[in-house]
């Protein structure tokens, strides 16, 4: 199978040939020829501005009743007695989703000791139901079990979207729910809608945030993504009404296979990249590892973590476990500072999620500042000691 | 022991650059590379064949050419290697690799450890991993940065959340994706590589591995791209000029107007 051409449509003008990834568009006399390389990417239909490319459908399968599911859920991250800050981002755009559609807005929250309280607030963000399982067996996160449980759930009440967070705990344990549910999941989305068809329209990075693809999943149900943590805005509701259900499942349901041993929280806060507001990260420019007393000094000052480039983890100035980047972790704060970073593709497609980047280097070509809110130029040396007087004066700590 | 390896060949990014005036992916002559983090779950098997008496199967679904990124983990030491290729693959979501690979897992029968990366660079998803597990009902740790063998029958998985550490203990068989702090990639070895070299590369289809063709490929998918575009770009960029001192007290003016927690 490969990507369908509408001859009648095709001026051959070469665009898809030069965009195809695997070199599968051949450019003929008078026409065009898609080889069996053709990995059915879909690059080349987007490229097309005279829309005579297309890609086949999906297969239909056996058609599952769809009618028969309805409401909006999110699950709600409960870890150690708190709920993640990412499930009060998903209600949020999970109650547009549901206005939207005209349909109930629900949340599930899994753990062990749950008070009322905190399921009420999850109401407070826009809930209408709230689905609490409270089990012993849910004080530690496994797959298996958190799995199970959300997935019976799923089989009881029958939601139609299913949204969690693309957090270390959603990714990893997601997956297991939709795969065996047989439907389709969308992993770290960035932009949710509805379609004129009513479908949720799933939106996310690919190759490394360089393109963007928007995802439909026709014909399963649940249709399931997790949604990248700080790119949705919470917003509180007061005064939203909404009720709090206590479930009960089959024991079985908590029958794991894996056993916990030890649970050690991290607990060099400048080291918890993927929740922190504000990444203040260091590069090769810092020249040796003492130098990185001067970012963790300042990331300190805005209350950020410390990140840094792969450069200087492979320097050793640091620990593997703050590298921001392909190879590292996936970030998008509220505001990153790169300092001394040149900005390889690598390092930008871990951090240009971010919703403000400050990128500071003395050379004006480095790649950074193309992704840059705001650029300054110089030297980290000086610049750096110059930020960190000035906000200390500001502060009255000088 | 039998640890399978599941690998991705993917465009090497180091190459790839956005077109400047139609602002897309410009890939042409981008060569294929193996999945970086897929790299660390080769040399994490190999660390386990270092010091106990393991076989090492590697296997990836692509097209004929991937056979190459095979012979590469066989230069690095890797006993066998499988190709899963077939016209009728291509266009595969996550379900859809993920049965096709899982169907491989079980005709190799055997297999007591299945190790992938975290994620492929490409996609991005990190779901294969976790689908595969599920698929053949097995326990599974995502993101684990080391791995200590136990009595034979479980394996001690230490992994690193975005909250801490924790360590966990498995049955096998059982699935493991690894991250970078597993162990940096060894290099080839001449021997091995002459060996790799010969090897004879097993090819299975969707009828080797006994999978209808409605259930593989773009046809066996749930999810659909409906449309790709170029995010969009930044423009608001402001360059901070003047002494260094005037430089950070009017970056610092504008992160206060950020209004950000903590600033």
């Amino acid at each position: 199978m490969k990507a369908l051409i509408d001859r009648k449509k095709c001026t051959v003008c070469g665009v898809c040939s030069d965009a195809c990834p695997v070199g599968a568009i051949e450019l003929k006399e008078d026409h065009i020829e898609i080889s069996d390389d053709c990995t059915l990417c879909g690059i080349c239909v987007d490229t097309c501005e005279f829309g005579a490319l297309s890609l086949p459908a999906v297969g239909t399968g056996p058609a599952a009743d769809l009618s028969s599911y309805k409401g909006v859920w999110v699950y709600a991250e409960w870890r150690d007695g708190a709920v993640h800050s990412v499930s009060h981002e998903l209600l949020s755009a999970g109650r547009v989703l549901a206005d939207k559609k005209g349909v109930e807005l629900g949340a599930v929250l899994l753990g062990s000791g749950i008070g009322e309280d905190t399921a009420r607030e999850l109401v407070s963000y826009g809930a209408d139901s709230v689905y609490v399982v409270d089990r012993p067996e849910l004080a530690k996160f496994t797959d298996e079990i958190y799995s199970n449980a959300l997935i019976e759930l799923i089989k009881q009440k029958r939601p139609e979207i299913l949204l969690a967070g693309a957090t270390s705990m959603g990714r990893s344990f997601v997956p297991r729910v939709a795969a065996s549910l047989q439907t389709g999941l969308t992993a770290d989305c960035t932009e949710l809608d509805i379609s004129s068809e009513g479908l949720l329209l799933q939106t996310r990075p690919a190759f490394g945030g360089n393109i963007m693809a928007t995802i439909i999943c026709p014909n399963r149900r649940p249709q399931m993504a997790t949604v990248r943590p700080k790119v949705m805005r919470p917003a509180k509701r007061e005064g939203h009404e909404g009720r709090v259900e206590r479930v009960e499942l089959p024991a079985d349901c908590f029958q794991g296979r894996v056993e916990v041993l030890e649970v050690i929280p991290e607990t060099d806060q400048t080291g918890r990249l993927t929740e922190a507001d504000v990444i203040v990260t260091g590069g090769r420019g810092l020249r040796k590892a003492e130098n990185f007393s001067m970012i963790e000094e300042l990331a300190n000052l805005v209350n950020g973590a410390v990140g840094a480039s792969r450069g200087a983890v492979e320097e050793g100035w640091i620990a593997p476990s703050h590298q921001v980047g392909q190879t590292g972790r996936t970030v998008a704060p509220a505001l990153y500072m790169a300092v001394g970073v040149s900005g390889a593709i690598q390092h930008l497609v871990g951090m240009q999620g971010s919703k403000t980047i400050i990128a500071v280097n003395k050379d004006p070509h480095a790649p950074i500042f193309d992704v840059a809110t705001y650029g300054v130029v110089a030297d980290l040396f000086d610049f750096v000691p110059a930020l960190i007087k000035c906000i200390r004066r500001e502060r009255g700590q000088l | 022991m039998h640890i399978a390896v599941c690998i991705k060949q993917v465009p090497d990014t180091r190459n790839v650059r956005i077109d400047p005036d139609t602002h897309t992916l410009v890939r042409q002559g981008v060569e294929s590379i193996i999945n970086p983090f897929d790299l660390f779950a080769v040399e994490a098997a190999l660390k386990i064949k270092d010091e106990n008496n393991a076989r090492v199967t590697v296997v990836t679904m692509g097209p004929p050419q991937a056979t190459e990124a095979l012979r590469d983990t066989m230069g690095l030491g890797v006993d066998d290697a499988v190709l899963l290729s077939d016209r009728a693959f291509a266009g595969s979501d996550t379900w859809a690799t993920s049965t096709t690979l899982a169907a491989a897992i079980k005709k190799m029968g055997d297999v007591d450890l299945i190790l992938c990366g975290k994620q492929a660079v490409d996609g991005d998803t990190a779901q294969v991993g976790p689908e595969m597990a599920a698929l053949l009902d097995i326990p599974y740790a995502t993101f684990v940065k080391k791995i200590d063998l136990g009595d034979g029958n479980s394996i001690r998985a230490i992994r690193q959340t975005d909250e801490g550490t924790e360590i966990w203990k498995l049955p096998t068989p059982a699935l493991l994706t690894v991250i970078k702090e597993i162990g940096e990639p060894r290099v080839p070895s001449l021997r091995f590589k002459m060996r790799a070299k010969k090897a004879e590369i097993p090819v299975w289809g969707a009828a080797d591995l006994g999978l209808d063709t409605n259930c593989v490929g773009l046809c066996g998918s749930f999810t659909q791209v409906v449309r790709i575009f170029s995010p969009p770009r930044r423009t608001d960029r402001i360059l901070i000029e003047g002494s260094v001192e005037e430089q950070a007290e009017r970056l610092f003016n504008y992160m206060k107007q950020s209004r950000v927690p903590g600033i």
